[in-house]
């Protein structure tokens, strides 16, 4: 059976990289018009194409070097091939820069900022959450827990638009956005870290701010479970100091499907970097998503969004593949 | 059946009272869509247009919000504008719920290779970020439409109410007035409308709520993205534009605040509506907090 559970899960991963390549490809053709004729449109706006004969040669060979010419089952399979192999294609804008070279490029910003944050705010989320459900809790936590919740309602992009008109346009504390002061260069020392925290400060500020609720919500479900268990009950009639019973038999058993979720919202990092990239100016993959839909370019969506599925798959199969072990319940 | 309609409707109407963050979020939704109802009738909507007015005016006693940089009245861009977004949520909430209910239902319901199939689909879907399509949708439409969005979160709506449903039909499958109901020979149609839809609609209806939510945030998300409506004026693209001309360090706080206050109001409000909710469906919630 447990094989039989293994497997099912590896095919459910495939089918979703495969339907994600899949859709990613139809999509964008049953709009009307074509890549090239939609960049060949922009240059015309700008005044800057000639037109003419010379044009549809350019036209032509621009079509063959990106496979247009080809009957669409042709292009289908060899776009699949191709992504399957991680081979993105060439960004339309910066030709001939490569897909994946510009998401490689960016992944660190995004990596670096979101996982800080998703980690910082699980681990006060999951603790202020087990606080709430504790029957010996100081009376402040539950006043002040709840408007983390409440929090955790708002988009964390417009919480970041009002944290920087206050803190970087009115008072002037931070910067208003970017990774790092322009002008300096990126090198490994001191100076240049210090520079890179004090502009992550208020992107990761409002991404733990509207995320702590969710992390407590959860936590607080789960604690009031385990706080009905049995050995909870036996626990307090040994005697056991409070601090004891509350981490050591209460939160650690509760934590264990926080992890989870963990997991996947460490996976699905990459796609809710979109928004607040976009707010900072942050040179992650969101804000490459971004510029390139300002552009129109194509390829380098297409790359980005597969890449934001990829992520959250990846990470899913890996929880389920771990879950097993955790609790054996699990495998049907 | 009158008498006990009314019956509980009044029960339904001292449950809310009783209950301050179901009052407290109906009552935020509730001013939303009056400003949207009753706003066009002291605020000529005309406002909204771009260059109807002079652009950048701070706010004053002609322009209560002051106008943004495209010369537009702000006042009634937001109140033009919250309705779209409240009338975009609802449609893909709808859609949702009931396309999810379905699923779930027949799904838990039959079991077996039919449920296989939905679930492995809903799993499916559930993996993929529906921010990831509608960009890839967005980016090739190239002009959107309120309606043309709403349809498309629709169809990306419907996985969390499926596994939800789901999950409870499972459970109700095995209870014994179903097994009663199935011994006394009813067919699965009456089974599933007499005996099982009664007991999940208060599930259904809390996951109409997180759908609603969900479809307004994946909405919202697309448009402060600048890939929204173009023609009609909406909070995040009003946004968006702000974001563009950079209005936040130009001190034009009159642009950008009202959108997101609004739509601070709005999320905040469904919360409340979708936690009341969740406490009604899972009573051990309710003792904490």
């Amino acid at each position: 059976m447990k094989q039989a559970y293994f497997i099912r899960r590896l095919i459910m991963f495939f089918v979703v990289v495969v339907l994600a390549a899949t859709l990613n490809f139809i999509i964008p053709r049953l709009a009307p018009g074509d890549p090239i004729g939609a960049v060949l449109e922009e240059l015309r706006a700008r005044g800057a194409s000639t037109g003419g004969d010379a044009e549809d040669e350019i036209v032509a060979a621009y079509r063959a070097r990106f496979g247009l010419d080809q009957p669409i089952y042709i292009q289908y399979f060899r776009f699949l091939f191709n992504t399957l192999r991680f081979d993105l294609g060439h960004s339309i804008s910066y030709y001939p820069q490569k897909v994946e070279a510009a998401l490689l490029r960016s992944l660190p910003w995004t990596v670096g900022l979101l996982a800080i944050s998703t980690v910082m705010s699980f681990a006060a989320g999951s603790f202020f959450g087990a606080m709430m459900a504790w029957p010996r809790a100081p009376g402040f936590m539950r006043r002040f827990v709840p408007m983390f919740m409440v929090l955790s309602a708002v988009p964390y992009y417009l919480l970041g638009l009002i944290l920087v008109y206050i803190f970087a346009f009115v008072m002037r504390l931070l910067p208003l956005g970017g990774a790092y002061s322009s002008g300096t260069v990126p090198e490994m020392d001191l100076d240049f870290l210090l520079d890179v925290v004090k502009h992550g400060v208020l992107p990761a500020l409002s991404i733990v701010l509207t995320s702590v609720g969710f992390w407590a919500l959860g936590m607080r479900g789960v604690m009031v479970t385990v706080l009905g268990e049995d050995y909870l009950t036996l626990a307090e009639a040994k005697g056991l100091p409070d601090r004891r019973i509350f981490f050591a038999y209460a939160m650690r058993n509760a934590l264990l499907p926080q992890v989870t979720s963990l997991a996947i919202a460490l996976g699905t990092v990459a796609s809710g970097s979109v928004l607040v990239e976009v707010v900072f100016n942050y040179p992650g993959i969101g804000w490459l998503l971004y510029n390139a839909l300002r552009s129109s370019d194509y390829y380098m969506v297409q790359g980005v969004t597969f890449f934001l599925v990829l992520t959250v798959a990846v990470s899913v199969l890996i929880v389920d593949m771990i879950y097993p072990l955790l609790d054996p319940r699990i495998e049907r | 059946m009158i008498e006990s309609f009314i019956g509980r409707g009044k029960a339904a109407g001292s449950y809310i009272l009783r209950t301050p963050k179901l009052l407290l979020g109906l009552v935020m939704l509730g001013s939303l869509l009056l400003l949207g109802l009753v706003g066009p009738l002291f605020v000529d909507v005309d406002k909204a247009r771009p260059i109807s007015v002079p652009p950048r005016k701070p706010p004053s006693a002609e322009y209560p919000l002051g106008t943004d940089g495209g010369g537009r009245d702000v006042l009634a861009v937001i109140i033009v504008g919250t309705p779209q977004t409240l009338r975009m949520g609802l449609l893909a909430g709808i859609v949702g719920v009931v396309l999810g209910t379905s699923l779930g239902l027949i799904a838990g319901y039959f079991g077996g290779r039919i449920d296989m199939v939905i679930s492995t689909a809903t799993d499916t879907m559930l993996t993929i970020p529906p921010l990831a399509i509608l960009l890839v949708v967005a980016a090739s439409v190239r002009t959107m439409s309120v309606e043309n969005m709403a349809i498309i979160i629709a169809l990306l709506s419907w996985m969390f109410p499926a596994r939800t449903i789901r999950a409870q039909v499972l459970s109700l499958r095995e209870q014994p007035y179903v097994h009663m109901a199935r011994l006394a020979g009813l067919s699965d149609i009456r089974i599933i409308f007499e005996e099982i839809m009664p007991n999940i609609l208060p599930l259904a209806a809390a996951s109409f709520v997180g759908a609603t939510s969900g479809a307004i945030l994946a909405g919202i998300g697309l448009e402060v993205l600048g890939m929204g409506p173009q023609r009609t004026p909406t909070l995040g693209m009003t946004i968006y534009w702000a974001q563009l001309y950079s209005a936040l360090i130009n001190g034009l706080w009159w642009w950008w605040l009202p959108p997101i206050i609004v739509l601070i109001v709005l999320f905040v409000g469904l919360f409340l509506v979708s936690a009341a909710m969740d406490e009604f469906v899972n009573p051990r919630l309710r003792k904490t907090g």
